[in-house]
């Protein structure tokens, strides 16, 4: 342990751990709000919508984050006179702004597919029962099926997010001081390897403190299937 | 400017320079798979073991794998490879330089993750084995070694395919990481047509397309593979 590097380091380590933390938190809640029509447009009757839906969900799945990062990173800049003209170039000039972007646009395919499956999950009988009580479908969507199809997502999108919390790190390739852009920069300056298994530490330790956040949420939603673990035992 | 003519074979077209690139990305993932396996196998192996000592390291192995970012993954073998190999080197003939390849580097570590998940995947193949397979080799004389061969091992490959298929194309995708460490992979020859032609969108447009193209043409394989290995399972009349 060199501790005269963790103290030259180290706080800039802890300060992109905390980029790293906004950058996976932003782009998991925005990719959230968009994965649920793309959801809906996957189980669509109107067939074009679900041949769009479909088409995006499979393109995004089927190639690399990084090259997803670098086609609107790089990509961006060759389109500066138009962005410039709509006024959005500030945000396109932003290696963070683009990081974002294309995690936002990446996790919404996989969470789309999770939201789609949890949602087909719940029981016909769920839809059946709900519509011969007269609620009508936008009310039995909203409090008797993604009610339950969150508790049915809710571990595959943990899943997700641990997948978006490693992703993430590619960031530090176009420039973002996240985790891996400060331990690079440290690297780069001390030639200590020693920063890199500091990373690896803080990096499982926020992947575990996750998991352990869903394990405690889980129980909690699914307390009302599984009474017996805590009831008192009896006859 | 014609893009089409970007995409030419020969000196001032970059269809050869991606094509190259594309071989190495494919070549790199064929050369992970069967390291990844063998390992992903051991690990599921040692988490099943009766020492407790032997269980726990592979529990951590795999939890700490699959925890890691690829890309952290690949920077600690890269680097932790030279310095092991130059303290290596240093023993046998002080003085010596020692440079790590980044092939093998790019596939140690893209093999250390797949084996993290695939351990995973046959750790739950082997929970849906029933007892009867074992019970049933035993009765018929067959000993531990031969069981596993002949009567476990195919069944155990049939059961893993779904999980490992899927992990098959991450592979494919997170082979585009070891252009950070100077492998010529698809993805550093498009970043190296765009440097030059300054055309990052359409560059960087058809280095997804060549991706996804990978991925179909797996999909396929895969398909294929599957129908194989459920050929000798009756359907439930």
């Amino acid at each position: 342990m060199n501790w005269e590097l963790l103290a030259t380091y180290g706080p800039r380590m802890l300060g992109g751990l905390v980029v790293t933390i906004e950058l996976v938190t932003l782009s998991i809640v925005l990719g959230g709000m968009l994965a649920l029509p793309i959801a809906f447009a996957r189980m669509s009757r109107i067939a074009p919508l679900r041949w769009v839906s479909y088409a995006y969900v499979y393109a995004v799945r089927g190639t690399p984050l990084l090259a997803q990062t670098f086609l609107v990173y790089y990509g961006a800049g060759q389109f500066r006179p138009e962005l410039q003209a709509i006024g959005l170039w500030w945000l396109f000039r932003d290696a963070f702004f683009c990081c974002v972007l294309t995690f936002t646009l990446n996790t919404a395919a996989y969470q789309a597919e999770i939201y789609r499956g949890a949602i087909r999950a719940v029981p016909r009988g769920q839809w059946e029962a709900a519509a011969s009580l007269g609620l009508g479908r936008l009310a039995v969507l909203r409090h008797i099926i993604l009610t339950q199809a969150f508790r049915i997502a809710l571990r595959p999108l943990g899943n997700e997010i641990v997948l978006m919390i490693k992703g993430s790190s590619v960031a530090a390739i176009v420039t973002v001081f996240d985790l891996m852009g400060e331990t690079r920069l440290a690297f780069s300056r001390s030639f200590d390897f020693q920063v890199y298994l500091w990373a690896a530490v803080l990096y499982l330790a926020l992947v575990e403190t996750l998991r352990r956040v869903i394990d405690i949420i889980e129980r909690r939603m699914t307390r009302h299937i599984h009474p017996a673990s805590s009831a008192p035992k009896t006859g | 400017m014609d893009l089409l003519r970007l995409l030419s074979f020969g000196p001032d077209g970059w269809g050869d320079d991606l094509l190259a690139g594309a071989s190495l990305t494919i070549r790199l993932a064929l050369a992970t798979l069967p390291f990844g396996l063998a390992l992903g196998l051991l690990v599921a192996f040692a988490r099943r073991s009766q020492l407790k000592l032997v269980r726990g390291l592979g529990h951590a192995y795999a939890t700490v794998f699959r925890g890691l970012p690829e890309l952290l993954t690949i920077f600690i073998v890269y680097f932790g490879g030279q310095i092991l190999l130059k303290d290596l080197a240093g023993l046998v003939a002080p003085g010596s330089q020692v440079e790590v390849n980044g092939f093998i580097a790019g596939m140690v570590a893209l093999g250390v993750v797949f084996s993290a998940y695939a351990s995973e995947v046959f750790l739950g193949a082997f929970g849906n084995m029933s007892r009867g397979q074992y019970e049933a080799a035993y009765a018929l004389g067959l000993r531990r070694q031969t069981t596993f061969r002949l009567v476990i091992f195919p069944q155990l490959i049939r059961l893993a395919l779904p999980g490992l298929a899927n992990l098959w194309l991450a592979l494919l995708k997170d082979t585009s990481l070891v252009s950070v460490i100077a492998i010529d992979d698809l993805l550093r020859m498009t970043g190296i047509a765009v440097r030059v032609t300054k055309e990052p969108f359409f560059f960087f447009g058809v280095a997804c397309l060549i991706y996804l193209l990978m991925s179909m043409v797996s999909s396929i394989g895969i398909a294929a593979v599957e129908r194989w290995s459920n050929r000798g399972v009756g359907r439930p009349a």
